[in-house]
């Protein structure tokens, strides 16, 4: 965050590490109990990067660490902010394919990127398991990877 | 990219404070029979409010992130950072070198602590059940994964490899991943922590081709398509399908959901689309070859002239009845050999009974349970695949993991077992351990040996060089058996 104007004479000049508040980009994850979750990501980050600095506590998110080897960063996102977020490679789509829940607006966390026309977003954390008692994998078969 | 992973500060403040006061958490002691994902998992999620004592029979942790999970797809293992991350919790202990079973029983572990949860995975194998099961040449794709991936039971596997054609039985990624091991480049495979021996043994095969065979249609294949493409995908390898076994997929496409679809399409385009030009070439090039073949079901393995050996398969021919998930193959009567000399069964993992007070389901191969709580034994817990059988990626245990952790802390609580009564735990444990002979391992003696395994590797340019040995794994460790750290 940058230091107010008033408090400072070169107000206007900021150190390279302090990112301003105008570069921040912001957006409001829905977790699993419906709870809304503000957070600022700077331009480039990915959205897991933003999960990860911003401490946010969603359950097993991102256990791959953001190397397409799972589909645990799964969000959900609104129409009109998915259109925005750019083209999926096929290798996000074969790890997605795997992800439970999955709709025509979902992506991988890990995958998506912040720009400024993202600004105020909404992001779904959706449920990764909808009944415990549903033990059968369900759109597809699955052994150890 | 990697990402940097940070510990989020409200897990740490979370695992010092616990969710609830600190004493009571320190009183409740839980301990978990198993150290794979499962076992992690659960530990991580029950660790927010009580002691966890993560009991292990191999000195070395991780399960099936290290003896499962392919070499060539290290970024599967990145989970081993938030294992590591628990095992180091102040609340958490790791005892390895202990067989649950034979060391110790359940039901002293059930008497030592508030909550047992069993986590300790499927270690056998389904059989076919055919004649020639047991002729030399067949291998349970379990024990030929294990012998690739170091573990020290199937180190002496020696599978012989000096055959043109290998023939897959099961279309699931395990199968997908033995057929992509048989026919990787060398090149590949000697960057990765492929136990050396198994590299020597693969830079001598004379395996050329690898038919993955199904009971059933393309449709119900059990594999997904990340691993289907990197068979498509693989160098100096051209896919050998049988274009009429795709006959009305098409047409099929149309109403199913995009990840089935997506995969279909993958097969199809592989199976009977005409090459461009530059794939044609390379596919001309290529000096292996795979592929898939459908509704088939073994029937029996035949044995070559020795009469020890496999020389073939014969096989059912299927039809399939109803469609989708829930098709059935139905023998058609007709039969058909073919020519192999090395066979792989893929058919599915198989948990066993450690302990005979443990209620056990022959027919499911599980712990009879409901929402891990299991059934008529209280304080008995299970999760991952003893839980739900062998299925499912590292997510789907995570996620049951979390499921049993939290019918746990929810007994804990509620009352439904009795947490007043304080319990000995581990202190409990050491003594019986010590008298039996045991040595358990902890967490920073499986440092040494993590360490000792990483520069062997770095020898080599890989990332580790897998002890094959539990006697070798042990020297590794300094003053191992000081006894139990409280």
């Amino acid at each position: 965050m940058g230091l107010p104007p008033s408090s400072s004479p070169t107000g206007l000049r900021r150190a390279a590490s302090q990112s301003s508040s105008d570069n921040k980009v912001t957006v409001h994850f829905v977790n699993r109990d419906g709870e809304k979750i503000t957070a600022k990501g700077s331009p480039g980050d990915s959205l897991l990067d933003l999960v990860i600095n911003e401490d946010l506590d969603f359950d097993g998110f991102g256990a791959c660490e953001g190397t397409l080897a799972c589909s645990t960063c799964h969000l959900v996102f609104s129409e009109e902010v998915y259109e925005k977020l750019g083209p999926v490679t096929d290798e996000e789509m074969d790890m997605l394919d795997l992800a439970y829940g999955l709709t025509d607006t979902s992506r991988l966390g890990c995958q998506v990127c912040l720009t400024r026309a993202l600004e105020g977003m909404e992001a779904r954390v959706p449920e990764s398991v909808a009944d415990i008692r549903q033990t059968q994998d369900i759109t597809m078969g699955m052994t150890m990877k | 990219l990697r990402v940097e992973w940070r510990r989020s500060r409200s897990e740490v403040e979370g695992w010092i404070w616990g969710r609830r006061s600190a004493s009571s958490a320190a009183h409740q002691k839980v301990c978990v029979v198993g150290g794979g994902p499962a076992g992690f998992y659960t530990a991580q999620h029950l660790l927010k409010d009580v002691q966890v004592d993560i009991y292990e029979r191999l000195p070395v942790p991780f399960g099936l992130v290290r003896f499962g999970v392919a070499p060539d797809h290290p970024e599967v293992k990145n989970v081993i950072s938030t294992f590591t991350q628990t095992a180091h919790h102040a609340r958490c202990c790791y005892y390895g070198n202990v067989n649950v079973g034979t060391d110790v029983s359940v039901e002293e572990l059930r008497e030592a602590y508030h909550a047992v949860v069993l986590s300790y995975g499927a270690e056998g194998n389904r059989s076919m059940g055919v004649p020639g099961e047991d002729l030399e040449g067949v291998y349970p794709a379990k024990d030929f994964v294990g012998w690739y991936n170091g573990l020290p039971s199937n180190r002496e596997l020696n599978p012989g490899l000096d055959c043109e054609t290998a023939v897959i039985l099961g279309q699931g990624n395990v199968a997908l991943d033995v057929a992509r091991i048989l026919l990787s480049p060398i090149d590949e495979l000697k960057k990765t922590d492929i136990t050396q021996r198994s590299l020597d043994a693969l830079a001598q095969s004379q395996v050329r081709r690898v038919l993955i065979v199904g009971r059933r249609g393309p449709l119900q294949i059990a594999g997904t398509i990340k691993e289907l493409r990197e068979m498509v995908n693989l160098p100096d390898t051209k896919p050998e399908m049988v274009a009429s076994e795709f006959e009305g997929m098409a047409e099929a496409l149309k109403v199913i959901p995009r990840p089935r679809k997506r995969l279909t399409e993958l097969m199809l385009k592989t199976a009977v689309d005409p090459p461009a030009e530059k794939e044609r070439q390379r596919r001309q090039a290529a000096s292996r070859s795979w592929g898939l073949r459908f509704l088939r079901s073994p029937l029996e393995v035949l044995a070559g002239p020795d009469g020890a050996r496999v020389a073939g398969i014969r096989l059912a021919v299927n039809r399939l009845e109803g469609t989708g998930d829930g098709s059935v193959a139905v023998p058609t009567g007709e039969v058909e050999t073919m020519d192999c000399g090395l066979v792989i069964t893929s058919i599915g993992y198989k948990s066993l009974p450690i302990d005979p007070a443990v209620p056990f389901d022959p027919r499911k191969a599980i712990v009879p349970n409901s929402l891990g709580r299991v059934q008529q034994a209280a304080g008995l817990y299970c999760s991952g695949w003893l839980k739900t059988g062998p299925v499912g990626v590292i997510a789907t245990t995570m996620n049951n993991s979390f499921d049993t952790a939290h019918s746990v802390v929810e007994d804990l609580t509620s009352g439904c077992l009795d947490a007043t009564s304080a319990k000995p735990g581990s202190t409990g444990i050491g003594p019986l351990l010590d008298k039996r002979g045991v040595k358990p391992v902890s967490f920073s003696d499986w440092e040494k040996i993590n360490q000792e395994e990483r520069r062997r590797g770095a020898a080599q340019g890989k990332p580790r060089e897998k002890l094959l040995d539990v006697e070798e794994m042990l020297k590794t460790v300094p003053l191992l058996g000081r006894g139990f750290l409280m």
